[in-house]
């Protein structure tokens, strides 16, 4: 007997009841990349309002020894009013507050002659100006941009006799801000548990109609008395399955891609996002979304091959989904990605920590690798598990 | 006579729950559905098992089609152990049920493609088969029509067709004729024994008598898991008919027991 590729056929006729059906597409595959598009785009918006709001409110600029050389290019800088005080470390502290429109500056005495009798060759470090200020208030920002530039644009005239908040020691933020203040971070751990949602409702959209659907059905049984091996029917529908919610997680995947430049418009207008991703971080993220959707389509089929019909294939569901979501929140609690290996072992878990990884620019090869490789494992593991259930007939033709 | 089909000892026995056994007013928590069951069929003949509902049927074509797993005992189709060779038995066999359902969504055309590649079977055939079976049940003009919205009757045509794709020499159909009104029966039964005509053999269940007295070469009578009698219909049969024969016998049985 020849042996034509019968998971080939079956995988056929999966993606044939699927692309027939105008509906089932539209909800698995458009609409998840238009939902991101769209809420995106929102968001970006948003956020490059929020970033340009309150940004014309009078600022009031402290600065401690305005040098007489600076003076003229600070003093009539529009909306800010510009107080001449001694700058204490309370006052410092204070500027955590993201509401406090202020800037401070605090030049070294006798900062003029500082930097006439200041030579590069002499070994010692330049004269350092501090400002500080707080990024979360656009306001603020504003102001130091501009304080900023008028700075450098003078410290060019001079060659570089000075410095402009040079980082002496490790605990000088001249940004006040509190990190938590800065979007983005959040962003990234959200972007990951979005993602997540989105391959699982598009794995709940066809797994359970097509394992538990065929048994309640009888369709099952129909394709169980050909002489098809259970271990093709098994493979053939986890990878089509797998296949169709992959379809969906591109289309999400293609929706972030297409909004990211209106989130760079708020990265830009002064939300620090840091959006800039390496070929590799896209790799990585890829193959996350596949190894995920591998095994996510393989734990639905098995639950949904033990449940009697659809419906009860979406009890059993819920609370692997609670769990799978639960896991996608575990980035929130955390300050950055665990270290041991061990942690990638665990499925759904190990994906979340690459993706957000990935978004926070940290992404590491190894516990990539690990994550990838143990997917494809439990995904084999998986197959055969859903190979005995087709063969038993207690989960086939139970009564 | 040329022996295809040997029954060996075939027994299932199933666990009961708590529900079913309420429905079958027992206590016991197993029951024996089939119990050492034999008998054989010769090649190109109709095989009939007979027998009152819970009889055992409905199991022993299970087993004969490799879908559920004998506890003991074996059956050799055509060289093939249903134990050991399960994949190569169903390449051998066609299996209908009225259980056995096929996808609303998609039409007699790709249905039959579908069911003929995972059969197997070769590209060059498929058409022509297509269109000669098409043809004889009337299918054809529905070619193109989803599942869904063909007629009950076109269904169980449908159904027919599609079990027997790859021309098989055994052919196992557990009541025919069940749910089927009387013309789509008819048609049924016409293509059965046509099929015999063929060479086929054909292995069919059902609990109506005039079926079994029209059809059948050789009938097996099946009551509480166990064989009877079996034999040709004449054997069987003892010079009464086959109703009140079956009567004695269920009596005999019964009796005991009571
Ligand atoms: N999967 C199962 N689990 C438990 N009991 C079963 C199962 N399948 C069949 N039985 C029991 O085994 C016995 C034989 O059933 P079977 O379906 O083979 O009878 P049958 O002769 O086909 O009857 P019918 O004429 O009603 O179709 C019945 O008592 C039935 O309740
Ligand atoms: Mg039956």
């Amino acid at each position: 007997m020849k042996k034509g590729n019968n998971t080939w056929t079956i995988i056929k006729k999966e993606f044939a009841r699927f692309f027939g059906d105008k509906q089932l597409l539209f909800t698995t595959v458009i609409m998840p990349g238009l939902l991101i598009y769209i809420i995106y785009t929102l968001m970006g918006s948003g956020m490059s309002k929020m970033a340009t709001e309150g940004a014309d409110d009078l600022v009031i600029v402290r600065v401690e020894n305005l040098p007489e050389s600076v003076a003229p290019l600070w003093e009539n800088l529009p909306a800010t009013a510009l107080l001449q005080q001694p700058i204490s470390e309370e006052e410092i502290e204070n500027l955590e507050d993201k509401d406090l429109n202020e800037v401070l500056a605090r030049f070294p005495k006798g900062f003029d002659t500082l930097v006439a009798h200041y030579s590069a060759e002499s070994g010692e470090l330049a004269p350092n100006v501090e400002i500080y200020y707080n990024s979360a208030n656009n306001a603020s920002s504003r102001v130091y941009q501009l304080l900023e530039g008028s700075l450098s644009a003078y410290e060019d005239q001079l060659s570089n006799r000075f410095d402009i908040n040079r980082a002496d020691s490790e605990e000088a933020y001249f940004d006040r801000a509190n990190q938590d203040d800065v979007l983005g971070s959040i962003l990234s751990k959200l972007i990951p548990m979005l993602i997540l949602m989105l391959l699982f409702s598009g794995v709940m959209a066809i797994a359970p109609s097509s394992i538990a659907g065929e048994k309640e059905r009888g369709t099952i049984a129909t394709l169980l008395v050909t002489p098809m091996r259970r271990n093709e029917l098994a493979l053939g529908k986890i990878v089509s399955l797998s296949g169709i919610a992959l379809l969906s997680g591109i289309s999400s995947f293609i929706g972030i891609v297409l909004s990211l430049p209106k989130m760079i418009q708020a990265d830009t207008a002064g939300i620090e996002m840091g959006l800039n991703y390496t070929s590799a971080d896209y790799a990585v993220l890829l193959l996350t979304i596949l190894a995920t959707v591998l095994i996510m389509a393989s734990m639905v089929s098995l639950l949904s091959a033990l449940a009697k019909d659809v419906k009860n294939a979406g009890t059993m569901i819920v609370p692997f989904m609670l769990v799978v979501m639960f896991c996608g929140l575990t980035p929130m609690f955390q300050s950055g990605t665990p270290v041991g290996l061990a942690s990638y072992l665990i499925p759904f878990y190990n994906s979340i920590q690459v993706m957000t990884s990935v978004f926070a620019h940290e992404m590491k090869w190894l516990p990539a690798i690990v994550m990838l490789a143990s997917n494809v494992v439990y995904t084999g593991v998986a197959v055969w598990g859903l190979t005995r259930m087709f063969n038993s007939e207690k989960i086939m033709f139970s009564k | 006579m040329n022996e295809i089909l040997r029954v060996e000892d075939l027994t299932k026995t199933f666990k009961l729950s708590r529900k079913q056994q309420k429905i079958e007013r027992t206590d016991r928590n197993v029951i024996v559905a089939v119990n050492q069951l034999s008998f054989t069929a010769n090649k190109g003949e109709i095989f009939g098992l007979l027998g009152p509902n819970g009889a055992g049927k409905t199991t022993t074509l299970r087993m004969l089609s490799t879908l559920i797993h004998p506890d003991s005992g074996d059956a050799i189709l055509d060289g093939c152990s249903v134990v050991r060779q399960p994949e190569e038995v169903r390449g051998k066999i066609g299996f209908l049920t009225s259980e056995l359902k096929l996808e609303d969504f998609f039409t007699p055309n790709y249905l039959f493609d579908f069911f003929s590649h995972l059969h197997q079977v070769d590209e060059a055939i498929i058409s022509e088969r297509k269109q000669q079976m098409f043809s004889r049940f009337g299918i054809d003009k529905f070619a193109e029509v989803k599942v869904a919205n063909l007629s009950t009757g076109m269904k169980q045509k449908l159904s027919l067709v599609i079990s027997l794709v790859h021309n098989p020499d055994i052919i196992i159909f557990d009541e025919p004729t069940n749910g089927l009104d009387v013309l789509t029966a008819r048609v049924v039964t016409d293509y059965l024994q046509e099929l015999r005509s063929e060479g086929k053999t054909i292995i069919l269940s059902t609990h109506i008598f005039s079926l079994v007295e029209r059809l059948c070469d050789r009938v097996g009578v099946i009551i509480d898991g166990r064989m009877i009698s079996c034999g040709t219909l004449d054997e069987v049969c003892n010079g009464l008919s086959l109703e009140d024969r079956f009567f004695e016998i269920y009596k005999e049985v019964k009796g005991g027991e009571e």
